[in-house]
């Protein structure tokens, strides 16, 4: 077992359970797996850095709605894979690209390689959850961008803290339908 | 937005999430799925009549074990393909152990009996409406079903679909079994075990449209 999957599922487990630093450490990591992922996996596609960082921020928007899928008896990296892979394919398809026949690769290519270069992407995250249906737009932007607690979005909303928290789980899914329509225009 | 700063807002209040609603989801389907198939059995076919009798109830629990087994295999399978990566920890051999036991057991039967007897215990008096039966039953189990395995998210498509449909495939059966009044091991393996089996391709066919996650672009199936 490598030091890289030891390090990144105790940051998983953390993260399961609520820890937010462990999260964020966990997310930052893995976007650099990730970055050198898609970045070799799109240049023999004929795409660029862009488009990298692209799927870079979905697979990480779907490991955060996706964490509860994670099965702690299980090792971490084919998790991290095999959505990283499903992120990939539905974007070739999605861009019509001809060739959408992924090779066969292995769960430890992903965390072989990281690369800290991030690139610009092609859209604004900020201005897709502005379109998203308003009780998720303000729970994400109060809780996610202002760094407001929960009790207090639910407070300067009137909404209920439960109502607070759908609204978040809901949009962050909305929001991944939302860039996979923009990556495909 | 870059992706740092991604990072960073999906981090800010984190909440513990919940490990075992996966689990939860697929046996309440399951629950919901057996309810729903016995009802609607009871209500456009019912129960056979002579259900108490020892030689009625001797088949009955064989189907039953049948069922039970496709479902009870199938089902450890489905809830490891719910999850991603999960297609790396399938097999087919266990999912096809209990359809081989009965195409042996039905080898066994027809061996012990005149060639003359063959027609009737393989075709029975109600093949067609076993053929029609099981897999309309199974629709209403696969939709339920579908939601359940839609809580999570498998990254192999087709094969969540297979073994979605094979368990609501099972599960009509064991509900089928109920009324169905043929009495031979053939017939069983043959419809039974057909149908099931197409139950199966039908779930393959539809997985992709059905569990795909993380966008929802349905216009591309119709376009492409």
């Amino acid at each position: 077992m490598t030091t890289s999957e030891t390090e990144l599922k105790a940051l998983m487990l953390a993260s399961q359970g609520g820890d937010s630093a462990s999260h964020r450490k966990l997310l930052e990591r893995l976007s650099r797996h990730l970055r050198a992922y898609y970045k070799h996996k799109l240049a023999s596609f004929g795409r660029g850095a862009t488009e990298a960082e692209d799927l870079v921020q979905e697979a990480l928007l779907a490991v955060h709605i996706q964490r509860h899928t994670y099965d702690p008896a299980e090792p971490l990296t084919p998790w991290v894979h095999a959505i990283a892979r499903y992120k990939l394919i539905d974007f070739l398809r999605r861009s019509r690209t001809s060739r959408t026949d992924v090779p066969i690769d292995q769960a430890d290519d992903l965390v072989a390689h990281d690369d800290h270069v991030a690139a610009e992407n092609s859209y604004d995250i900020r201005r897709l959850i502005g379109k998203l249906p308003k009780n998720m737009q303000c729970a994400i932007e109060a809780v996610k961008l202002e760094g407001l607690s929960i009790a207090e979005a639910a407070r300067r909303y009137r909404l209920s803290e439960p109502t607070v928290k759908v609204s978040i789980h809901r949009g962050l899914r909305a929001l991944a339908d939302l860039i996979a329509k923009e990556v495909n225009a | 937005m870059n992706t740092d700063e991604l990072a960073a807002a999906l981090s800010r209040h984190v909440e513990p999430v919940d490990r075992r609603l996966i689990r939860r989801s697929v046996g309440l389907a399951l629950v919901a799925a057996f309810i729903l198939a016995l009802g609607l059995m009871a209500v456009s076919l019912g129960v056979r009549a002579d259900l108490m009798t020892a030689h009625a109830a001797v088949f009955l629990v064989g189907k039953v074990a049948f069922a039970i087994a496709i479902v009870g295999i199938a089902l450890i399978y489905l809830l490891r393909l719910a999850r991603p990566g999960g297609e790396h920890k399938v097999t087919s051999r266990w999912p096809v152990a209990p359809f081989a036991a009965a195409i042996l057991l039905a080898a066994v039967s027809l061996a012990f009996s005149p060639s003359s007897h063959w027609n009737g215990m393989i075709l029975g008096d109600e093949w067609l409406e076993c053929l029609l039966s099981i897999p309309i039953i199974a629709i209403v189990p696969f939709a339920v079903l579908v939601w359940a395995v839609r809580q999570a998210a498998p990254t192999n498509l087709v094969r969540t679909g297979a073994f979605t449909g094979l368990v609501a495939g099972g599960v009509s059966a064991l509900a089928y079994a109920l009324h169905c009044t043929t009495d031979s091991l053939p017939f069983v393996a043959v419809w039974y075990g057909g149908t099931i089996v197409l139950c199966t391709v039908a779930g393959a066919a539809l997985g992709p449209r059905l569990l795909r996650w993380g966008s929802q672009i349905w216009t591309r199936f119709t376009s492409a």
